[in-house]
């Protein structure tokens, strides 16, 4: 109810902005322009994990793009556009493809030299009017009107803003949103639910780089008139600085962070230089602190404040019934899992050597072995994480090996990770619909229109369904962060379940696990075997498979030691002499 | 183009290419240690250059007022870590630490300022000013976001160097300078001419590089170094302070930027933001080296500087242009040739 009074006040703060006098205008229609490209920015650096320098010189891209062609060939603002939109895609792409790969600090490194590169262009370039700029750039027209009164560009530019606002809020709640969401804790993760890691990041980039587009496109229509200063480096940096302020972490941020550093700098402009007897652009001293004291002690930046205030987000309602399709299970007993002479040699040093097993449909197996074993590589062979050196696996009757950690998740294998990979501020039940990325298939723009909410909702039961099943269904709606690191692996099997699996692969599931957390463990695994589903375990913690698994194969030295019952395992001497010292 | 041109560009190129080399050695290293992205390693570049031109004014130059304030801001920080942590008895020593040598450096240079010393006392005295601005930096910006990620950090070094931008503006106004050459001489090998400054900026760069290698290799602080650079958490572990670590490679680049300052000094004029643009092309360097290869990043450099005399030579405009674009294509090779590895918060 406050949120939605909040909203409300917002709003109407808004709308009669417009009755006050042209310089409050003005000021309000640059807080929108801005505040649209720190969103982007948001969604990018507080969201994602990653950053970029350049978003004033994507807004600068847009801004030149409509002058040259309005002006030189007279054509219509909204042909420019789209050819702005289209070339903005276009350099984004680029330069995320070429840095993404690589370590998260060569984006912005990047973005950095792009940004100052056409910065000079901008400056030197005599088509586009060296440092004066071009000038006389047409209005926009709508319906036959001109749109040159102040007060309807400050509303257009709001409508756009807070679209864009609307937007970014349906992403983030959605099949993408919560991948992109998730990114910050490395790849991995989503890859393991069959989402591609670099295409999330490279999607991110794009759409913050397409905000930048439309207020700069918007910049030069409400303007008039460009030149190269607004699109330099230092305004790049001025809107990593709006965030970091605002709140990084929130679509609001980027409203209240805008909307701060603006008024501050139109403040400290007309004050400081007379305080100093000097003019220069002084505020930068002002805001260069502030930052620095914002990461030091705040860096939920000034939105992480409002939000304490406000009461929390009520709970989404929950259908009964998921009616999401499903795999056929194969029959009970039939060969699901095929280990085939599998080699890995790292250089010289080969972890795993010529290892074969087979695990049938409905059973538990157990992998277990020393430390230094093989088995966690043996483990992420299966899963597709490390490539093999010779051998082959098979998931049914297809061979998996050699396919990306996303494509085996498609054919039907769900893992859980050794080092809990929860996304520690989203719900339980959140991070649970994380495992049903493949199984609806919306994309950006069904999402970002809020088109996807029927598949949303059979995606929300079935996760409530795996929930119940696992006994976590209080837990739903608390942040995965604040459960118990027993719940918490208990989480990501009921995450792992939400994918439909075939076949669930559990890394060590009992390390660092107390007494009766690891019996209600055994428990429910051995309530899922009923219920037909087969695992394999990777574990070092012989007790808690030996009542549990139907097979063990014992790994020593990367290679297999043993194969057999529990019962037979138990006296076998060999593996008694690996893990004793001989008895 | 004859080939008389072709010597002078080569020979500008090689120049400036030895001072980025500089630069783009201290920008690993201190990124290999602290991950920090020194974004500010420019700004020791302009305060060495304008440091020295007030010295040379006979005024007291405004980085002094920069070093005492920085080290109250420090020693403010210091006593509250240590009262907050029970450390309280320690409070004496930590803050003899923090305050005693920017004090004697300030009254040092009261002292020298007017007896009007030889250049190359100046160029020492510079030299001492400016370094202990890295540890104090690295002290009052860095040290507390220790565990932030790089990301974090990055941000932070672009606060910093909007800060000390600004204060330069405010210490040395906006005027720019030139400081006098080491050395006056031209020597000539046959057509071609080659200025005493230039063998200057050759040697001093070669005799620093030379340095660090031997430190590094050579001494236990450069090994421990190394090791912190090489697994933060390892070296902890067996007792080398990141701290420290931290402390001496920030004034290692402090005192490499200031250096490189009053080695071009000379040769361009510099204002009090035209470090910014001198230390991003160190960044080139640094990037063609993956920001972890000293030699990869020592050609880097020298291609820029090459790049940038013979740009300026055909197409004087796109000179920056044509310098910070090159950072695409050295993005996509390397893209391309490294293998793709995962970075994890």
């Amino acid at each position: 109810m406050i949120r939605r009074i909040g909203l409300a006040l917002f709003l109407a703060l808004l709308a009669i902005l417009p009755l006050c006098s042209s310089f409050y205008i003005t000021l309000g229609s640059y807080i929108g322009l801005y505040s649209m490209v720190a969103l982007g920015l948001v969604l990018l650096t507080g969201v994602a994990g990653l950053t970029s320098f350049g978003q004033a010189a994507f807004m600068g891209v847009a801004a030149y793009t409509t002058a040259i062609l309005t002006i030189q060939f007279g054509w219509s603002p909204w042909l420019t556009l789209l050819i702005a939109l289209v070339l903005t895609m276009a350099i984004a792409s680029i330069l995320g493809a070429i840095t993404l790969r690589m370590g998260g600090h060569y984006l912005p490194l990047a973005t950095i030299a792009w940004g100052i590169s056409l910065y000079f262009l901008f400056g030197t370039v005599p088509a586009l009017g060296g440092s004066t700029g071009i000038s006389d750039i047409g209005a926009l027209q709508l319906f036959g009107m001109e749109l040159r009164d102040e007060r309807v560009f400050y509303y257009l530019i709001w409508g756009v803003c807070l679209s864009a606002l609307w937007v970014t809020i349906n992403l983030l709640d959605s099949r993408e949103g919560r991948a992109i969401r998730a990114l910050k804790g490395g790849t991995s993760m989503v890859e393991a639910f069959g989402a591609s890691g670099h295409r999330l990041k490279n999607i991110v980039f794009v759409y913050s780089a397409v905000l930048a587009c439309l207020a700069g496109w918007l910049y030069a229509h409400m303007q008039r008139f460009v030149n190269p200063s607004p699109f330099g480096l230092n305004q790049g940096i001025e809107f990593l600085f709006m965030i970091t302020i605002g709140g990084p972490f929130s679509v609001w941020g980027a409203i209240a962070g805008a909307t701060v550093i603006t008024l501050l700098k139109t403040v400290l402009q007309g004050i400081l230089p007379k305080l100093i007897h000097q003019t220069g652009n002084f505020e930068i001293i002002v805001f260069g602190v502030m930052i620095v004291a914002v990461l030091q002690w705040m860096r939920g930046g000034i939105w992480s404040l409002v939000e304490r205030l406000l009461p929390p987000k009520p709970n989404q309602p929950i259908n009964d019934s998921s009616d999401l399709s499903m795999r056929d299970q194969p029959l009970r007993g039939t060969v699901l899992l095929r280990v085939d002479g599998v080699t890995k040699a790292y250089g010289g040093l080969v972890a795993v050597k010529k290892m074969s097993f087979e695990l049938s449909a409905g059973e538990i197996v157990g992998l277990i072995g020393p430390n230094g074993a093989g088995k966690s590589t043996m483990f992420n062979l299966i899963s597709g994480e490390v490539p093999r050196t010779a051998g082959s696996i098979y998931l049914g009757s297809e061979n998996i090996s050699g396919l990306r950690p996303s494509q085996i998740a498609r054919r039907g294998l769900s893992r859980t990770f050794q080092h809990v990979r929860l996304i520690p501020g989203m719900t339980t039940i959140e991070n649970v619909m994380i495992g049903a990325y493949l199984r609806t298939h919306d994309g950006i723009f069904t999402a970002g229109l809020r088109l996807n909410q029927t598949r949303e909702a059979r995606v929300r039961a079935e996760a409530a369904k795996q929930l119940r099943r696992v006994g976590l269904e209080d837990s739903m709606f608390l942040p995965a962060g604040s459960l118990s690191l027993g719940k918490q692996r208990i989480v990501e099997i009921a995450r792992a379940l939400c994918g439909d699996p075939l076949l669930l692969l559990l890394d060590e599931p009992a390390a660092g696990l107390r007494h009766l957390e690891k019996k209600e463990l055994a428990n429910l695994l051995a309530e899922l075997r009923g219920q037909g589903l087969s695992v394999l375990i990777v574990e070092h913690d012989m007790d808690f498979l030996m009542n549990l698994v139907d097979r063990i194969v014992v790994m020593e030295f990367g290679e297999k030691l043993a194969e057999g019952l529990p019962r037979e395992i138990r006296s076998n001497p060999a593996v008694l002499e690996a893990y004793l010292g001989g008895v | 183009m004859d080939s008389q041109t072709i010597l002078i560009l080569a020979q500008d190129g090689l120049t400036n290419g030895a001072i980025y080399v500089l630069l783009s050695v201290a920008l690993i290293l201190v990124f290999g240690v602290t991950r920090v992205v020194l974004i500010p390693q420019g700004e020791f570049v302009s305060y060495g250059a304008l440091t020295l031109a007030s010295m040379q004014l006979g005024a007291m130059p405004g980085t002094v007022w920069l070093l005492l304030i920085m080290a109250g801001i420090a020693a403010i920080m210091e006593t509250y870590r240590l009262l907050s942590s029970g450390a309280g008895r320690e409070l004496p020593r930590v803050l003899a630490m923090t305050l005693v040598p920017p004090v004697a450096i300030a009254a040092l240079v009261k002292i020298c300022i007017p007896m009007h010393l030889a250049l190359g006392w100046q160029v020492l005295l510079a030299i001492l000013i400016v370094t202990p601005l890295g540890p104090l930096v690295y002290r009052v910006a860095f040290r507390p976001l220790a565990d932030a990620s790089v990301l974090v950090l990055l941000i932070a070094a672009v606060a910093t160097h909007f800060v000390l931008v600004g204060l330069g503006l405010l210490f040395f106004g906006a005027e720019g300078v030139r400081t006098p050459p080491f050395s006056d001489a031209q020597l000539t090998f046959g057509t071609l001419t080659v200025s005493g400054q230039s063998l200057w900026v050759y040697a001093t760069s070669f005799v620093f590089i030379s340095f660090l290698a031997w430190f590094f290799s050579r001494t236990l602080y450069g090994k421990a170094l190394r090791a912190v650079a090489f697994n933060r958490n390892g070296a902890r572990l067996v007792g080398i302070s990141p701290h420290l670590a931290g402390t001496v490679t920030f004034a290692f680049a402090a005192a490499i930027g200031c250096l490189s300052g009053v080695l071009i000094g000379p040769i361009t004029t510099l204002y009090y933001d035209s470090g910014f643009l001198i230390g991003l092309k160190g960044f080139v360097g640094a990037i063609v080296g993956g920001m972890a290869s000293y030699p990869l990043a020592a050609a880097g450099a020298f291609m820029v500087g090459f790049l940038e005399s013979f740009s300026s030579f055909w197409l004087s405009g796109y000179k920056d242009v044509i310098v910070f674009t090159i950072i695409i294509p050295i993005l996509l090779w390397r893209s391309l040739s490294s293998i793709h590895y995962e970075e994890e918060e």
